[in-house]
């Protein structure tokens, strides 16, 4: 019995900022920052943008690709580092926004960058154990990196959702891996506004060691090697390490690219690599095999292999593609509105 | 201040746009009512408004009330619906110096305001250009 | 019904008046009339307030402020009606003695505005937009008449320099009147070139946040005719009308349905029309507000009513003065006295003590008091006896 996604969207929000515009107000290198971190501008969410906003956009994308009643989807997980409340659910909003209320599951997942492929991960199962007919999975975030931080060049805001299911599949789940340690490299505690790192400690020991382990054990519990794939989708918390773990697996750049939105999206943390993935299904032929892994801080990377089908052409027009909302008028702005859209700038309590 | 109870018995308009047909002369009210304002039928059927429209009206709010102040200068109007149903609402992402009459903008779920620093978190539509 | 008058009015200096407390305005006021009037008790008190709550914390104004007048337990009674809420408490005031049921009333208005910040009296002010489907979307009454400009401004070709006329106009009206908030004067181009409030409003556009109360009594002609300490006023019709509380819902959203249907019935109740008035206060809460609200009155026709101020037509002078007190724009917007200030303005005028502003040979004066985007209208017509 196949288990796939029946209906994928993705949500950009509209405005950008430059590296140059951040490297300005630090005194930073912005050449050396574009170079090194493979990126040259971020998403920005308005301040009436949060992750429920994101994933009720991006998840009617994926209703309206399904093409299935909202009502018959049983669950709701939203992957999120920047959920709005610390007690009380964004799956809550969003389903009910959706009209996919009462009889749902709902669960919000934390698991820095990885959060929503564990939220895929989880409803691709419940479909497979035939818990229910369709199950939405969701990873947003708007991400907040600390002013002056190497965060703040990348961390950015956007959502990807995914309904999972035992038909009406755009893509077939062919196997699944994950891979966890418990490595401290990025964190943020109770109470605090913005996460901390660990500086190249995130490099080797976290993201290459748990992504390239992932991809490698996912290739070998299903018995496939990178020719037989046409596309491939990492976690992307700049431009350069996806690009880099790509090349140390056996991946050519033209195989990653599709899916590399970093450069000109930022990181979306649970949303980058599940929206590597609906870049990639945007431009997907039938038969064509993806490999995704994604990645997350604290460590995990969970791999899918997805094997396109047929009706992805059906249904690809019927919301907007993710490149075209990364590309459809970015407004850029200056850093300013960038620390009052981000609420960096301290007020009086009213 | 917005209760929480008076925030929640709204969701279905703000977060669905559900609104009520009358089955006896088919205007749609937004919100629904207990009485159509054009027959005083009492009978309708739950239906579900537009997503797109057109700007009939609109203003750039800049001297903003208290819980909007972080958002201005704003843009708030009178969307026609393709329903031909009206309903007043942001405008948002939009260059404010080029907003017109007859601009055609679609619905996005959007963060409407926030009770303070711990309060709830309030949603509902607003409009972007359609493009 | 019996025939009604006024006998007498009351109404302090207008502004921020930071020394005094809302019941302290009102009483001044409420006193002056009581004693204008020559009476030495009142059979009810009526007190329009948009909201006593929001802007000082207070509400059951009926009893708090018929104790102030230490006239014994005599019914106190607050009406609202947002920014009508002036006019309607002399409407009810009105219908009081007209029927019977009280002989002499006491009519009055009062708000207490700058005891809250700007943002809370915007916000305070925008609850009488419909709170969950306008006020919910960060609307303020200044975008809401903002919105209707628009339309009138689109459809009939209203420019922005009418709409400054009107406040020049009313300004110039203004220095003349010694309780006005805003005594200066006002050129175009400083209404112009003011601060964006809600495009295309400007500060200039809007009337101000005032401090402020204003009193009238009633009683009924024949009483009125005894007394006889002033020429008698009498209230030759008396209307009140509704409209849709959200814009949205309007019909036509450059046109204000509720006032032309209450000044429709007034014309009727006083057998005059437009032409043979005087004289008008209107409900210049905005500059939009007095271009729509002659043309529902019948003073210009629909979609003329920008080039009204701009020709002189209804400037001092002009055939139909409106707004000679100076109106909300310069005499000042305390938004529960201002139904009955624009009473007592009519009253005035038709004693012929209007001083420098005096409409010359003044027989008919019409009042227009408005609530919201004009959710409520209320309009009363004047007739002025003369001394006998």
């Amino acid at each position: 019995m196949d288990v796939g996604i029946a209906g994928y969207g993705a949500y950009v929000p509209r405005h950008r900022i430059k590296v140059e515009e951040i490297a300005k107000v630090w005194g930073a290198d912005a050449p050396a920052y574009k170079k090194g971190l493979m990126l040259r501008e971020k998403s920005v969410p308005t301040p009436d943008q949060d992750t429920i906003t994101l994933s009720v956009e991006a998840a009617r994308h994926a209703v309206r690709r399904a093409g299935v009643e909202p009502r018959r989807i049983g669950a709701i997980y939203i992957g999120s580092e920047s959920h709005p409340y610390a007690v009380k659910p964004s799956g809550t909003v969003v389903a009910e926004a959706l009209g996919m209320t009462p009889e749902v599951h709902c669960a919000d997942f934390e698991f820095a960058c990885k959060a929503g492929s564990e939220g895929m991960f989880v409803a691709l199962s419940l479909a497979r154990a035939e818990e229910m007919d369709y199950a939405l999975a969701i990873g947003a975030d708007t991400s907040q990196g600390a002013p002056g931080d190497a965060l703040e060049y990348s961390a950015s805001a956007g959502a990807a959702a995914f309904i999972m299911g035992r038909d009406r599949l755009v893509a077939v789940c062919e196997a699944t891996y994950s891979f966890m340690t418990d490595t401290p490299d990025f964190w943020r505690r109770e109470h605090q506004f913005y996460p901390r790192h660990a500086g190249r400690f995130t490099g080797e020991p976290a993201y290459f060691r748990h992504t390239a382990a992932c991809a490698r054990g996912l290739m070998e519990k299903s018995g496939t090697r990178p020719d037989d794939f046409r596309w491939a989708v990492f976690h992307q918390p700049n431009g350069k390490f996806p690009m880099r773990v790509a090349q140390e697996l056996g991946f050519p750049r033209a195989k990653v690219e599709e899916g590399w939105l970093c450069p000109t999206l930022g990181n979306t943390y649970s949303g980058a690599s599940p929206l590597g993935l609906t870049a990639v299904l945007d431009v997907a032929a039938p038969g064509d095999r993806i490999l995704m892994v994604s990645y997350g801080s604290g460590s995990g990377s969970d791999g899918f292999i997805w094997r396109v089908t047929p009706r992805i052409e059906e249904v690809r027009d019927l919301a907007p593609r993710t490149r075209a909302q990364l590309e459809d008028h970015p407004v850029y702005i200056d850093y300013g509105t960038y620390a009052k859209f981000r609420g960096k700038i301290r007020k009086p309590c009213e | 201040m917005i209760g929480t109870a008076r925030y929640w018995r709204e969701i279905p308009q703000r977060y669905r746009y559900e609104a009520a047909r009358c089955t006896a002369c088919a205007h749609v009210a937004f919100p629904p009512r207990t009485l159509c304002a054009k027959c005083r039928g009492r009978a309708f059927e739950p239906c579900t408004l537009a997503g797109e429209g057109v700007v009939e009206t609109f203003t750039v709010i800049r001297v903003a009330p208290a819980g909007y102040a972080d958002e201005a200068p704003y843009a708030v109007g009178l969307i026609r619906l393709t329903d031909g149903v009206r309903l007043m609402a942001q405008v948002v992402d939009c260059d404010l110096a080029r907003l017109a009459i007859g601009d055609r903008v679609r619905v996005e779920f959007r963060r409407i305001r926030q009770d303070g620093e711990s309060g709830i978190l309030c949603y509902g539509y607003k409009f972007v250009p359609a493009t | 019904m019996r025939e009604v008058a006024v006998i007498g009015v009351g109404m302090n200096r207008w502004g921020e008046l930071w020394e005094k407390s809302h019941r302290a305005i009102w009483t001044e006021a409420a006193l002056e009339a009581v004693e204008d009037a020559g009476v030495d008790r009142v059979d009810a008190v009526y007190v329009g307030c948009m909201s006593g709550g929001l802007f000082v914390g207070q509400e059951h104004l009926g009893a708090m402020l018929a104790g102030e007048l230490a006239m014994g337990p005599i019914p106190g009674v607050r009406v609202e009606s947002a920014c009508a809420s002036g006019g309607l408490a002399f409407r009810q005031a009105y219908i009081a003695v007209a029927s019977g049921a009280h002989d002499v009333v006491l009519a009055s208005g009062v708000e207490k505005m700058t005891d809250v910040d700007g943002a809370a009296a915007t916000y305070a002010l925008s609850t009488a937009a419909d709170q969950e489907y306008e006020g919910y979307h960060g609307v303020t009454f200044p975008g809401l008449y903002a919105m209707m400009a628009r339309v009138h401004m689109h459809r009939y070709g209203t420019t922005r320099r009418q709409l400054a006329d009107v406040a020049v106009k009313n300004h110039a009206h203004g220095t003349m009147n010694p309780l006005a908030q805003y005594r200066d004067p006002v050129t175009p181009e400083q209404v112009m070139e003011s601060v964006l409030v809600a495009d295309p409003l400007r500060v200039l556009d809007c009337s101000p946040i005032t401090d402020g109360a204003a009193a009238v009594v009633l009683a009924p002609v024949e009483l009125a005719r005894r007394l006889a300490r002033a020429p008698v006023v009498r209230v030759a019709a008396s209307a009140h009308a509704t409209d849709t509380i959200a814009l949205a819902d309007r019909e036509d959203l450059a046109w204000l349905g509720s006032t032309a249907r209450a000044a429709e019935q007034a014309y009727a109740q006083a057998g005059v029309g437009p032409s043979q008035l005087s004289f008008a206060e209107v409900h210049d809460c905005f500059t939009i507000a007095e271009v729509m609200v002659v043309e529902a009155l019948g003073l210009a026709d629909r979609g003329k009513g920008g080039e009204a101020a701009s020709s002189g037509y209804t400037r001092l002078g002009g055939r139909v003065p409106v707004n000679a007190s100076g109106g909300l724009k310069s005499k000042g917007h305390p938004v529960g006295a201002t139904g009955v200030a624009q009473v007592r303005e009519a009253v005035v005028q038709l004693r012929g003590q209007a001083g420098e502003r005096q409409v010359r040979g003044a027989r008919w004066g019409l009042t227009q008091n408005m609530g919201g985007t004009g959710a409520s209208s209320v309009v009363h017509i004047f007739q002025g006896e003369g001394r006998r």
